[in-house]
Formats: C-alpha cells, structure tokens, sequence
C-alpha cells in the first residue's frame, strides 16, 4: 500500500478534537534512543546504515501498538510522499532529507510514528490533538519500553540515553505543543510572550520546527533541556507554561473584542473576503488569512461553520498537497490559482461574518 | 571583550538567560549575533548557539588545537569534527570527549547527571552490582572475623551474583 493509501483523508484528520484545541492544536512527545556500538547515522557508513535500520525496522514492526501500520525505507518513498508526511508532522524536515538507510513506521490512527535513521537511530513520537501531553508520553514510553527489550540501547548511568545531539542527551525527551496564538500577535503581546517563555528554558519555533516562520499565528513551545530534570518534571514544567499562554491568549481575544473591536472585524472581515474571493493567492498569506478566519470561527462570527474545516484548509492549501491533489508538478505561479479556486470552493456556502453574533471569550484575573 | 564565535572582534551584543536561577552569558560581535539569529527571537536560543563553541571558549588557541586532534578509539570521530557539526559520532564519543563536553553540557542543561527513565536491563545490572558489592564487603568482614565457614558460603554467593551479572549484560 502506499502511503497515499495509508493516511488518512485531510478532512477525517481535521475533525480530531481534544482538550484546549481552540488554541492547543497538538500535543506531541518524542523520544530519541541510539544502538550501543554502532555510529550515529550522521556519522555511519551507508552500509552501516542499511544494516541497522534492518535491526530496527522489524523490532519496530512487531511492537503491539503497530499491528496496523505502515512502514517503508525512506529511499522507496518519492520527494512528493516525504513533502506530504512534513506538511502532516509526521516526519521531521531533516528525515524527509534522507534516503538509503532510513525508514519509517507510522500507526494506522497516525498516532504514532517512528522515525529510523534520522538524526539518531530512533526517533519515536506520539502525536495527540488538543493539549495532551500526558497521554502522549505514557503512549510512547510503552513503545520505548517494549523496544529497549529487543534492541540494545546507548545509556549510561551518569549521562542517561546517549544523543548524536548533546542538545538531547538524557530522557532524549523533546515535549512539544502546536499553539495558535492569534489575539496574542494581533495584540503584539507576542514577543513579551516568546521572551518570557525562553526564560524559562523553552524553545519556541514556528510551524514546522526549528529555524522555520511561525505562519498563521502558529508557534511551537518545546522544552530545551534533556539532562537532569526527569521526564514526569519536564512534562509538569511544560504543561504549566502552556496553561499559562492558553490563560493569555484568551485574555488577549477578549480584550481585543471589548477594546478594539473594529481592528479584529477589520482583519477577520478582510480575510474571509481574500479567501472566498482571490484567484490567486500564495501559501504563505492562506495560512495567515486561514489564522484569522480560525479565530473568526472561536468568536462565533461564522454561525455553523466548524473549526475543522478551517483546519483541513490549513492541510489541503499546503504546496505538496496542493500538488497531491492536482497530479503532476505544478509551478508555483500555477498553484496560486489552483489553490484560490479550492478556497472560493470550499467557502462558497460559508456566509459572511455576522459581528452582531460575537462571542468573546471569557475574561480570567 | 572579544566576541566568543569568532574571537576577533569586539563583542557589543550580551545575552543573558536565566534559568531557574542559573545564569547563562554570551557575547557576541555583531556579524556574529546575526548570523546566528539573536535578532530573531523565535528562532534563537542560548543553548543551540552555545552548542558547536565548544570547549574552544575557555581554551587556549594552543589547547584548543591540541583537543581538536583528540579522535574516538571507537568511530575515528574527531574533536574537530564535533566542532564542525555540533554532533558526536557514537555513543563512545561521550567518554573520549568527556572533557570538553563537561562545561557544554552544564551550559545547556539543568544538571550533568541523568535523573529520568533507566531501561530496565539497566536497573537490574545496577541491582546486582549493588548486590555483589554488599556481599564482597561481607567476605572481607568474614575473613577478617577468621569465620572461615561463613567466607566458603559468601564466595558460592558471589560467584553466583557474577553469573547473574554477566547473564544480564546488555548484548
């Protein structure tokens, strides 16, 4: 089977729901483990490689969580696969780059997904909707448990799991949330935001990781440190962070709402107007206008129409799918065109905004 | 001051960042400060731009050199090549270059010692060492109590818990 067979329709995987995922879109834990003896996969040989990923993939294909699952060398995959798998999160940037010697093996509910061969050995993570961060981990340590059974893992007693990357060393552990944070930019609270949360030794990054823009308001919070602080404690420091930010973004769309009412219309109205009416539009300003018509949608300025479909949107207007879904390479100016006449399409029932209808969230002290 | 990256020219952007109480400094020439993003506050952080000065910081250039000839027994992995990359070559390469990496890795974590989860083989292990270290102390004691009787019967033990040991070792 394909991976295009595989996955799961755009529009079946915008309707997962989950706690907080007004804001939260995502929560997802990985966990990086390295074979003891052999080179990085930076560092080894191609034959080297092929032959540990041979070791891997079976191990990994046999675990109980992935009875259903698809699993392939990275080098059988072709550059448009490897582009859709980025735009859904699934696999890094940096393993979409590699080809012998690399693989994956992701689970039917797409929940799991275990990269071979990427910057480490092993690269596991579980991915939730909403902010589940717990879950997510007990999802993947279960994973790590049952492989460090077959396989012989990198650790030592005083620096834990061994990392290509001392940025990772430790628990390996990388705890992550996909936040859209649009009232805290329209409200330029944002950077006072970034600022605090870096202070409190967490990264954050725009919408596809580390150096990437944090398009359509979205941002990525991660831990930084590895070493020294439990997994249970960096998950416990995280969460609170994030509460923290849900608390303000709220806060800010209600202000904006209360105070400056006429500037979020403005950009909501104008948004929808764009989107439902272009026909030609870049991927870069979809996504921001997209961001808008996400929050129109929070406020209740778009009477029946769901957040998921704004979030198919997001999916679907991405270039590779774009390219999925036309066949063929398309050139960018081309795939302007097409993706402004998906968008009037898609939209041409939704109504425009009702500002009478507003539902400011509520205010917290 | 001199800019800590490339050490040539003088340093006019200082970063602190503190965490939980610690408090971690650079200084950066502006060249280097924009090269490395500083200026971009979602794409920078203190420990991706402390990872790859290594240990060169508080080196001597002629120290320096000489670490960058050190290469793991292991993989063939360099310290220069670690400097390059910001990557290490196996796990090895965390006791070859342990050394430099001391004050990397108190840079850019919480603490140096791993508190977290342990792979179960590896509880064990330590288990029995810890098993095999309280019976050899036993034996001393015996021998040096003359309890001969008691010695034959802690050296069956011992060579028991060594069997143990070895059968658990991570293969």
């Amino acid at each position: 089977m394909s991976i295009h067979d595989f996955l799961i329709s755009p529009a079946e995987a915008s309707k997962r729901t989950g706690p907080h995922d007004r804001i939260v879109m995502s929560s997802r834990v990985r966990l990086a483990r390295n074979l003891t003896g052999l080179a990085f996969p930076g560092w080894a040989k191609k034959t080297e490689r092929v032959k540990s990923l041979g070791v891997i993939r079976p191990a990994v294909e046999t675990l109980p969580q992935m009875a259903d699952h698809f699993a392939d060398a990275m080098d059988n995959l072709s550059q448009l696969e490897k582009q859709i798998l980025v735009e859904r999160h699934l696999i890094s940037r940096e393993h979409a780059a590699k080809s012998a010697g690399s693989g994956l093996v992701l689970n039917r509910e797409e929940t799991i997904s275990v990269m071979i061969n990427e910057e480490d050995h092993l690269r596991m993570q579980a991915l939730r909707p909403g902010l589940q961060l717990k879950h997510a981990w007990q999802a993947i340590d279960e994973v790590d448990s049952q492989l460090e059974k077959v396989l012989p893992y990198a650790y030592s007693q005083e620096l834990g799991y061994l990392t290509a990357c001392p940025t990772n060393l430790g628990t390996g552990i990388r705890v992550s949330a996909m936040l859209h944070l649009p009232g805290l930019v329209l409200s330029e609270q944002i950077n006072q935001i970034i600022t605090a949360v870096t202070k409190l030794g967490h990264a954050v990054r725009g919408l596809y990781g580390e150096g990437t823009e944090a398009l359509g308001n979205i941002f990525q919070v991660s831990n930084q440190m590895t070493l020294g602080e439990s997994e249970t404690d960096i998950l416990d420091r995280i969460n609170k962070v994030l509460q923290q930010i849900i608390e303000h973004e709220e806060n800010a769309r209600a202000t904006l709402v209360e105070k400056k009412p006429k500037v979020v219309f403005n950009h909501i109205g104008r948004a929808y107007g764009i989107l439902a009416n272009a026909h030609s539009i870049s991927s870069k300003e979809t996504m921001n206008l997209l961001s808008l018509m996400r929050l129109g949608i929070d406020l209740a300025l778009f009477p029946g129409i769901e957040r998921a479909l704004v979030d198919e949107l997001f999916l679907t207007t991405q270039p590779f799918h774009l390219q999925k879904l036309f066949g063929d390479k398309l050139a960018p100016e081309e795939r302007d065109l097409r993706r402004a006449d998906m968008l009037r399409e898609r939209l041409q029932d939704v109504k425009r905004p009702n500002y009478k209808n507003v539902v400011p969230p509520p205010m917290t002290e | 001051m001199l800019c800590d990256v490339c050490k040539q020219i003088e340093a006019k952007v200082h970063l602190t960042q503190i965490v939980e109480g610690v408090t971690k400094k650079i200084d950066l020439c502006e060249a280097c400060s924009k090269a490395k993003g500083v200026d971009d506050p979602t794409g920078f952080s203190l420990a991706d731009l402390l990872l790859g000065l290594g240990a060169a910081q508080d080196a001597t250039p002629a120290v320096a050199e000489e670490t960058s000839q050190v290469t793991c027994p292991q993989c063939g992995f360099s310290h220069a090549d670690f400097k390059k990359s910001g990557r290490l070559g196996c796990a090895a390469c965390y006791e070859t270059f342990a050394d430099s990496l001391g004050s990397l890795l108190k840079s850019m974590h919480k603490g140096t010692r791993h508190v977290g989860k342990v792979p179960q083989a590896q509880k064990q292990t330590r288990d029995y060492s810890a098993a095999l270290k309280a019976l050899h102390q036993k034996l001393d004691q015996a021998i040096a109590a003359e309890n001969f009787e008691q010695a034959a019967i802690l050296r069956d033990e011992i060579k028991v818990a060594k069997h143990k040991l070895s059968e658990n070792a991570p293969t």
